[in-house]
């Protein structure tokens, strides 16, 4: 548990901290419009009754040809840019979200029976992270997402694909909390308290989660900020190869992936909004990450 | 010293055969190979007869060891999509994305050790603080984002350099090399820097985070107090004792260039293992993608050992630790 002092402690470092305040708004302000995007976004991406052919490729409002009534432009088939890019990165971050998610509640869960347990659990547990950690996360959602595809009939395929990617991403960002839960863990059991508890005859799974897991929640917090961050940005990897999310349904990697086709064009802006918006929400996650670990290990500032 | 090197043989032995296993399980239960290999118009007797001959109805490790010893014999099996050996089609792209990940992994390290070492050595100056904020928006911008900012300012704006392709290439005793030509360096420049830059990040933060460790030891202060020239005690003393976590990173990076060259290539159309791969599994030609993990893995084992015997002859402390 963080002491009250710590906690004033960091607010004190957030005040002073003029990168950390602007990642802050930033993140809140791309969250917000993706949470909010169906009640924000001028037009439904997805009604294709919303837009028109002969809105196509209209230039952002401020450049000669644009319309106020589209500020951010339209693409090739007449979609508002701003609307796409609002229902993109709703798709963006709750992929990334759950993604998340899944592999802390996995990743934590393994961890901590590891370490609690030890022995051969903890060795067959270790050497399953071992041997993922020696293939990078991308290679891992890859295959696993080329697996899924293999096992998957076609007919519901497209129906499992957000599924399907999302489950691809947390399983190859599992072994990072696992193995932090089961390093910290292992520190807590030497500890009186947990010494204690397990003597007055609690169950396994009320020590771990009652007493050990507040305790270690520190460490944890740092990785998912970081990995969320990492999530997203293996989504929009994905996303942009042509394996993650169609074209109908756009998040942002797809959205970037359908503006390379007028890289050589002139319609800068199909290809280069949705990358800067992608990039704007990363680079925050990533500098709160950071934030983050200055607070929580002051040795390393 | 040989009881260090055979224990460490040996793990690499069991991480291949794990790793030949999910090839296999891929293989052999992703999706049925018959159904793959033949077409609507087989008759049944006629696939019964394809799964007798491929063995396909041997018991299970049979066809493991089967699957493993050929693969030893250097006999991947065929293509789905192709119908070509997967072993040929390997390893005609080898070469490429080889040369693309070493030339990469040179620019990580020759940019990233010297700025890793200053950072370290200068925490607080301006310079350190404006590269850390640069390099926290490096590691936030994807690898294609950066390749597609490279095209466009080299390829597209300025025209100086080729989008895609490894343009001429010299067939040199079997290896198909960029190394050769004008036109390869030219084509093999964007590329590599993309996957360069996105490596180079993590060389320096580790590099900065080992450095800032032993600067903070007590050798370091005992020699400052001794007198010991700052010069003198940056590059003899701090700097060669962080060479072991050094080699620990060009090992780790080399594995992420190889992987991540998955993204690069597809962005350079690149023809290497990678482009190869993402095809693979756009098809579900899982052949390819089963041979491919294995290679990779390989890749991985023999660097990592080369790593953990280059600790031995660098670090005499180890040495002692194993003896004991």
């Amino acid at each position: 548990m963080m002491s009250f002092i710590k906690r004033h402690e960091g607010l004190w470092l957030f005040s002073h901290s003029p990168a950390a305040i602007i990642a802050a708004i930033v993140a809140i302000a791309i969250i917000f419009g993706a949470a909010f995007a169906p009640w924000l976004a001028p037009t439904n991406p997805y009604d294709l009754a919303s837009f028109s052919l002969m809105d196509g490729l209209l230039p952002p409002m401020w450049e000669e040809f644009g319309n106020p009534k589209f500020p951010l432009g339209t693409d090739d088939q007449g979609r508002d840019m701003i609307s796409s890019i609002l229902y993109g990165a709703r798709l963006s971050l709750i992929i990334g979200l759950a993604a998340m998610v899944i592999a802390t509640v996995l990743g934590v869960g393994l961890g901590l029976a590891a370490g609690y347990y030890g022995g051969r659990f903890d060795a067959i547990v270790m050497r399953i992270a071992d041997i993922q950690l020696a293939l990078p996360a991308i290679l891992t959602a890859l295959l696993i997402d080329g697996i899924a595809r293999g096992i998957l009939p076609a007919d519901v395929q497209q129906d499992l694909r957000v599924a399907v990617l999302t489950l691809a991403i947390a399983l190859s960002l599992w072994v990072n909390f696992a193995r932090t839960a089961r390093a910290s863990t292992f520190v807590q059991m030497n500890k009186e308290y947990v010494q204690a508890a397990i003597m007055m005859g609690q169950r396994p799974i009320r020590v771990m989660v009652v007493h050990i897991l507040p305790n270690i929640l520190g460490p944890l917090l740092v990785i998912m900020t970081v990995d969320l961050a990492s999530a997203i940005l293996l989504e929009a990897t994905l996303s942009f190869l042509g394996i993650g999310l169609p074209a109908d349904s756009p998040s942002l990697g797809t959205l970037i992936r359908i503006g390379m086709q007028f890289l050589l064009s002139g319609e800068w802006w199909i290809l280069w909004i949705p990358t800067l918006f992608l990039v704007a929400l990363v680079v925050s996650i990533n500098i709160l990450g950071d934030f983050l670990r200055d607070v929580f290990n002051p040795r390393l500032r | 010293m040989a009881y260090f090197i055979l224990k460490r043989l040996v793990q690499s032995v069991f991480v291949m055969l794990a790793v030949a296993f999910l090839a296999f399980s891929l293989f052999r239960y992703v999706g049925d190979p018959i159904s793959q290999m033949t077409g609507v118009e087989t008759s049944v007797t006629d696939q019964e007869k394809l799964r007798e001959d491929l063995g396909l109805n041997d018991p299970f490790v049979v066809q493991f060891a089967r699957f493993t010893g050929n693969m030893l014999q250097g006999d991947f099996g065929f293509s789905y999509r192709t119908r070509q050996p997967v072993a040929e089609m390997i390893t005609s792209r080898i070469p490429a994305t080889l040369e693309l990940g070493i030339v990469a992994l040179i620019i990580s390290l020759a940019v990233g050790i010297p700025t890793g070492v200053y950072t370290a050595l200068k925490p607080r100056g301006f310079v350190t603080q404006t590269i850390l904020m640069t390099t926290l928006v490096g590691v936030s911008i994807p690898t294609f984002v950066i390749g597609i900012m490279l095209i466009f300012f080299f390829g597209v704006l300025l025209g100086w350099l080729p989008t895609f392709g490894r343009g001429g290439t010299v067939l040199l005793g079997g290896w198909e090399t960029s190394f050769l030509t004008l036109e390869g360096w030219r084509a093999l420049l964007l590329p590599a820097i993309t996957l360069g830059v996105y490596q180079l990040t993590l060389t320096m933060r580790l590099v900065r985070a080992e450095m800032m460790d032993v600067m903070r030891s007590d050798y370091i202060r005992f020699a400052t107090a001794r007198g010991v020239p700052m010069r003198r005690l940056y590059f003899k003393h701090a700097l060669a004792n962080t060479m072991v976590p050094v080699i620990t990173i060009i090992g780790l990076q080399f594995g992420g260039v190889i992987a991540f060259s998955i993204v690069t290539e597809s962005v350079f159309q690149w023809p290497g293992m990678g482009l190869l791969f993402l095809e693979s599994i756009r098809f579900v030609d899982i052949p390819v993608m089963g041979v491919y993990l294995v290679v990779i893995a390989f890749f991985f084992v023999v660097v990592n050992l080369i790593v953990d015997l280059l600790y031995v002859a660098i670090d005499p402390r180890l040495r002692v630790a194993d003896v004991s």
